[in-house]
């Protein structure tokens, strides 16, 4: 593995894990926190949430348009659900519960969409998620939160259950280090620079964060001082960060683990070209994936350090 | 695991599809039944070479699939988009490395192929692809898409006064979706008698039996009140699979419940929630494969 977000020196970890220890402690503390889920407590992590609070998951089975709208209806009955399925069933199958039943209606309901991205790599592009960010995107009133490490991960199940908010979390599944400083908290719908730099702004998302900065490592050593910034928020966008990074690096980068059409890099690039318009590259998945796992996918649609190298010296080129 | 070598040499003798339509029920049953045990071996390799896989409901659903593709179906693996060939749709499309099994031993894809399931580029992904995949009809592995597919096939096919008929196999977990439910009350409501929906029903699904999550029961009542002709057949039993997929039409949908077990042929993965799709270790797999062998 030539990337330096997987070196071994690093810990890995599977963000489901924290997400399910945290939704544990905090329906401990809440007794109105329910899960929700489609047959998936086993990929959702639940078991041991099922087996402390058995009555308190409601699993509908293979039937997520139904599991949104039970979802509001217990919302409107005072719980708080917290919805877990893979997020591309979560969102493409109940897209318009989710945006009538969910957003419009505006039940604080927490959709935990599970293994987003390329992380279900061999089971193919039926179960890729790289169309949520824009889909969900569209809907007004939703908050998309993209965790980028385990510590974000509980930042955000903890804000989500009191945010009285439409929230999606994103869970990644795909292996992380830890990237946020210690004690530095998620501040909900503002981004955290992580590294400083004047030459060109990488703005990543989940996943991608790890490799961001493992891109400015490199990029640091061909003389090219790269900023880095952790998206975590994907809506409400925050736009003072991208107008200043914009302004103060004249060039920016955008990488996401999701389609390049209307996600994470068309967000940034709205704020761009409306208040400080400069050169940008958006790195993401182009097309279907062919076969393979995730390490493979990643490479193959260019979404790691030599990726995000490649699109910052292009853009110094200019 | 993934570099474990596959204990079968591949391509193995292709079987062409229809071969034992002709032959006296007493030895189809047998004939059938040996395809069905070569291909569970298969299953198993080819998942154990893979490291992942669907290993539960592809066995349960192998005999269905040997009936389908060796006594029934009318496909040529020679001209695999032939305009008035059989239309099959493996709704749970989970289930691929059953489909990519027989495929090959049909001959539309070549043996070798399944040693590079799911690998980096390989035609052959987790869920099957039809524009990669000669005999996939459709790009299912989303539960719940098989049958609204198979229901617009019924009804081109009517519209073009053509005789193929169509065929879905779908998971019983995966009725709970909805959309099945839309699909079904189409075919009823417009008498699409050569449609043939096949449930494997095998009680369990991902996390747990279905009766425990989202009960289907009584099941076959509900397919008659969507206006479907229902007959339940022991999936396992060659012979009465291939007499509910050849009967008569009579102015219906069918629907076959084929009452099977997940797991099939494998003592320790049988009825077993957790070889959905658990990988075999190499002394599991060796296990398996003496016991497929008696
Ligand atoms: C829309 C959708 N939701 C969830 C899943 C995840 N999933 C894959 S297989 C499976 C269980 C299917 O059970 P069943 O239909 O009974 O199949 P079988 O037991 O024969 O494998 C689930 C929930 C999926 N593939 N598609």
């Amino acid at each position: 593995m030539k990337d330096g977000a997987s070196s071994h020196d690093s810990q890995m970890f599977d963000c489901r894990v924290a997400f399910a220890d945290e939704l544990t402690h905090l329906a401990r503390e809440n007794e109105k926190i329910v899960a929700v889920c489609n047959d998936s407590v086993g990929s959702s992590n639940l078991g041991a949430f099922q087996k402390e609070f058995p009555d308190r998951l409601i699993n509908v089975g293979i039937a997520e348009q139904n599991m949104i709208g039970v979802s509001a209806g217990l919302s409107n009955g005072g719980f708080i659900p917290f919805v877990c399925a893979a997020t591309p069933f979560l969102t493409g199958r109940a897209l318009e519960q989710i945006k009538a039943d969910i957003a419009y209606s505006g039940y604080p309901v927490v959709l935990c969409g599970m293994s987003p991205g390329l992380a279900y790599g061999e089971l193919g592009p039926t179960h890729h998620s790289v169309e949520d960010l824009p889909w969900l995107r569209a809907i007004a009133g939703l908050t998309l939160i993209v965790p980028a490490d385990p510590t974000q991960t509980r930042d955000a199940v903890r804000w989500a259950a009191t945010a009285n908010v439409p929230v999606f979390l994103r869970i990644g599944r795909t292996k992380v280090p830890e990237v946020t400083p210690r004690g530095m908290p998620l501040r909900v719908g503002q981004a955290d620079q992580l590294r400083d730099g004047s030459d060109v702004t990488v703005i990543a998302t989940g996943v991608m964060v790890a490799r961001a900065l493992a891109a400015a490592e490199a990029l640091a050593k061909i003389g090219i001082k790269a900023r880095i910034i952790n998206m975590s928020t994907v809506q409400p966008i925050d736009k003072e960060t991208i107008i200043r990074a914009a302004r103060e690096t004249g060039r920016i980068v955008t990488v996401e683990e999701a389609v390049v059409r209307g996600g994470l890099g068309s967000a940034v690039a709205e704020v761009v070209v409306q208040e400080h318009p400069v050169p940008m590259r958006l790195l993401g998945v182009t097309d279907f994936a062919p076969t393979g796992n995730v390490e493979f996918l990643l490479d193959y649609f260019k979404l790691n350090s030599d990726g995000i190298v490649g699109a910052a010296i292009d853009l110094m080129r200019r | 695991m993934s570099d474990s070598p596959m204990t079968q040499p591949f391509p193995f003798a292709v079987v062409p599809p229809q071969t034992f339509a002709a032959v006296p029920s007493s030895q189809r049953a047998q004939m059938l039944a040996l395809q069905s045990r070569e291909m569970r071996k298969t299953i198993l390799q080819t998942i154990a070479h893979a490291g992942l896989g669907h290993i539960g409901g592809d066995l349960s659903v192998i005999d269905i699939l040997a009936t389908l593709f060796f006594a029934v179906l009318r496909v040529d693996p020679d001209h695999p988009q032939a305009p008035d060939r059989d239309r099959f749709i493996l709704s749970k499309g989970h289930c691929a490395v059953s489909l990519y099994t027989v495929l090959a031993r049909a001959g539309f894809i070549p043996g070798a192929w399944l040693a590079d399931f799911a690998k980096p580029m390989s035609p052959l992904s987790g869920h099957p692809n039809r524009n990669k995949v000669p005999g996939v009809e459709s790009c299912t592995g989303p539960l719940g898409h098989g049958l609204p597919v198979g229901v617009g096939c019924a009804i081109a096919a009517r519209m073009s006064g053509a005789s193929w008929r169509t065929f879905v196999v779908l998971g019983d977990g995966e009725l709970q979706e909805g959309s099945n439910w839309e699909a079904a009350m189409a075919a009823g409501h417009r008498h699409l008698s050569n449609l043939v929906a096949v449930i494997d029903r095998n009680r369990l699904q991902m996390g747990a039996r279905t009766e425990d999550t989202n009960g289907l029961e009584p099941l076959a009542d509900k397919w008659r009140a969507f206006g479907w002709a229902v007959m339940e057949v022991d999936g396992h039993d060659h012979e009465a699979l291939y007499q509910a997929f050849t009967a008569a039409p009579d102015g219906k949908p069918r629907c076959v419940i084929a009452n099977t077990v997940k797991g099939k042929g494998v003592s320790f993965m049988e009825d077993r929630a957790e070889w959905h799709h658990k990988v075999p270790n190499a002394g599991q797999l060796e296990q398996a494969i003496v016991e497929l062998s008696k």
